[in-house]
């Protein structure tokens, strides 16, 4: 039986967390997620499924506790919002160059800088490009209701472990702080130690005789073995870029014109659809899950059929890039998009699409 | 059925609370619901508004330029609401500090001076409820069943003895509201 509840996306992401069998939470407040670690600390997992819940001392602390839980082959997270997630930069590429698996939450507010607290989405060329540094990517899901800031949990714990690599839950204020239904699955048991050394072999959980040690490492001072693990890195972005990618479509098969968006701009250009259509506007809706692996070929099946695409996005402009390379100059492609905490409504973006991409 | 509505006043006059107990009704009622505040630094004497979908449907956008409801607490909200309220839409008001009255002929304006009536109840907590049940008595969105089941949901259990008074107080409000 799933239960039914009404609650924030930042509630239900603490909520999914206990539920699936975490065995970690570090965190630090920053609003607009403080939720995530407020319900974490009402709920007390510590008394019941045993999962650790932390305020760390600060966001750098926090990714280093995942680093290290991730090691050892626990089920570890941390969510913050985007000056927070910048400072656990260092810590994401370590964690990549490691090859370990935990899942970051980035409930993104404006910026640059300390910015404000209000709803943005101008973290996407961070979470998809490698916000720190070397060659690495995450796997970065974009929730679009509270619903899916539940699912999601599971969803990024399973990507992450499969590909032993860090998973990225991209939201927003808008996401986070809405209140819907959410309906949850029945509670899990954290791994026991032995299904935690029998599934992830590869941790550090203390060496036994028949076996090598697991060394965690993310240096590899030779550049010959660097460049190995280079390789091996991308093959696995590519096998993740060939099995992973999801997105969904609305109002698409008779579409003239498309709107992109991921996220809450997504749950926007719906109902900007919707008002366009009154018009008798052929347009759809084509809303990308994963970010990272991004539906490029799913995006350029569209080309022949349509005349123009319209990216809706609260930045100045970063996914645009991505579907711009996905159609490859075939169609027009456009930005919409509200910066710094303001979010479009409805009627501006379906004006956009009308203004920019039909009569311009 | 859908109802989109915006709920805006001062924080501290329970604007987000009387959108999540709307919230809650809803979902007692199988409908589909949203619930997005205007977050932020608001505090105690700021502004607040709550934007409240009520839906058979599921819901596309949470974030809206038009309302089929307004409810309205303070000389801001209006000035800033009333505009966005559909033609054929409703506007209610608490008349309390309003020096600027809404002027529209083509929607519905109500007022309830719900502020005088808190004051008469001995009880400034009650004042959200009052506004809740001209709603209520206006438009029959939700049954009262729900509300009060709504009402108990979002209430925390210690603040459980207060649902008689505020169902008193949705009532008076029902009693109370006049068209303008």
């Amino acid at each position: 039986m799933r239960e039914l509840k009404l609650m924030k996306g930042n509630e239900a992401i603490a909520e999914a967390a206990v539920r699936y069998g975490v065995d970690g939470y570090f965190g630090y407040p920053i609003t607009p997620q403080s939720e995530v670690m407020e319900t974490l600390m009402l709920m007390k997992p510590w008394e019941t499924t045993g999962m650790v819940v932390l305020q760390a001392e600060s966001e750098v602390a926090s990714i280093n506790m995942l680093y290290g839980g991730a090691g050892s082959g626990k089920r570890v997270m941390t969510s913050s919002s985007s000056p927070g997630v910048s400072l656990m930069q260092e810590g994401i590429s370590y964690i990549a160059g490691a090859e370990l698996p935990c899942v970051i939450v980035n409930v993104v507010r404006g910026g640059p800088g300390l910015g404000t607290i209000q709803p943005s989405q101008s973290d996407y060329f961070q979470a998809v490009k490698g916000g720190g540094h070397g060659d690495y990517k995450l796997i970065v899901l974009a929730p679009a209701s509270v619903q899916e800031m539940a699912d999601f949990i599971g969803l990024a714990f399973e990507l992450a472990f499969k590909y032993r690599n860090p998973a990225m839950i991209l939201s927003d204020g808008v996401i986070g702080q809405m209140m819907e239904k959410v309906e949850f699955d029945e509670y899990r048991k954290r791994w026991t130690e032995e299904e935690l050394i029998k599934n992830n072999p590869w941790a550090a959980t203390g060496k036994t005789p028949d076996r090598e040690r697991n060394v965690i490492t993310s240096l590899h001072l030779q550049a010959v073995d660097q460049e190995k693990l280079n390789h091996k890195l991308q093959a696995k972005y590519r096998e993740i870029e060939k099995s992973e990618v999801r997105y969904e479509t609305y109002m698409c098969d008779d579409a003239e014109y498309l709107i992109v968006a991921f996220g809450s701009s997504a749950r926007i250009s719906k109902k900007s659809v919707e008002l366009a259509r009154t018009k008798g506007i052929k347009v759809g809706l084509l809303r990308p899950i994963t970010l990272f692996p991004f539906p490029y070929r799913e995006i350029d099946a569209y080309s022949e059929q349509i005349k123009g695409i319209l990216t809706v996005e609260m930045n100045a402009g970063q996914m645009v890039e991505d579907v711009r390379l996905a159609v490859s100059g075939k169609v027009k492609v456009e930005h919409f998009g509200r910066m710094g905490g303001m979010v479009s409504s409805p009627d501006e973006v379906e004006e956009a699409l009308e203004q920019k991409i039909i009569g311009g | 059925m859908k109802e989109e509505i915006i709920i805006a006043g001062f924080g501290g006059q329970g604007v987000l609370s009387m959108g999540k107990i709307l919230a809650y009704s809803g979902v007692m009622q199988d409908m589909e619901v949203s619930w997005m505040p205007s977050y932020g630094p608001e505090m105690r004497g700021g502004t607040a508004n709550v934007t409240v979908i009520l839906s058979d449907e599921s819901i596309s956008s949470p974030i809206l330029h038009e309302f089929d409801t307004a409810i309205i607490l303070n000389q801001q909200s209006l000035d800033k609401f009333e505009s966005m309220v559909r033609p054929g839409g409703l506007l209610i008001y608490d008349g309390n500090g309003i020096t600027h009255h809404p002027t529209r002929k083509d929607i519905s304006i109500y007022r309830v001076d719900a502020t005088v009536e808190a004051a008469r109840m001995k009880s400034a907590k009650t004042f959200n409820m009052i506004i809740l049940g001209a709603y209520l008595k206006l438009h029959d969105l939700v049954k009262m069943e729900n509300v009060l089941k709504g009402l108990k949901k979002s209430l925390p259990e210690r603040h459980h003895h207060l649902i008689p008074l505020n169902e008193k107080a949705i009532t008076r409000g029902g009693e109370i509201v006049k068209k303008i």
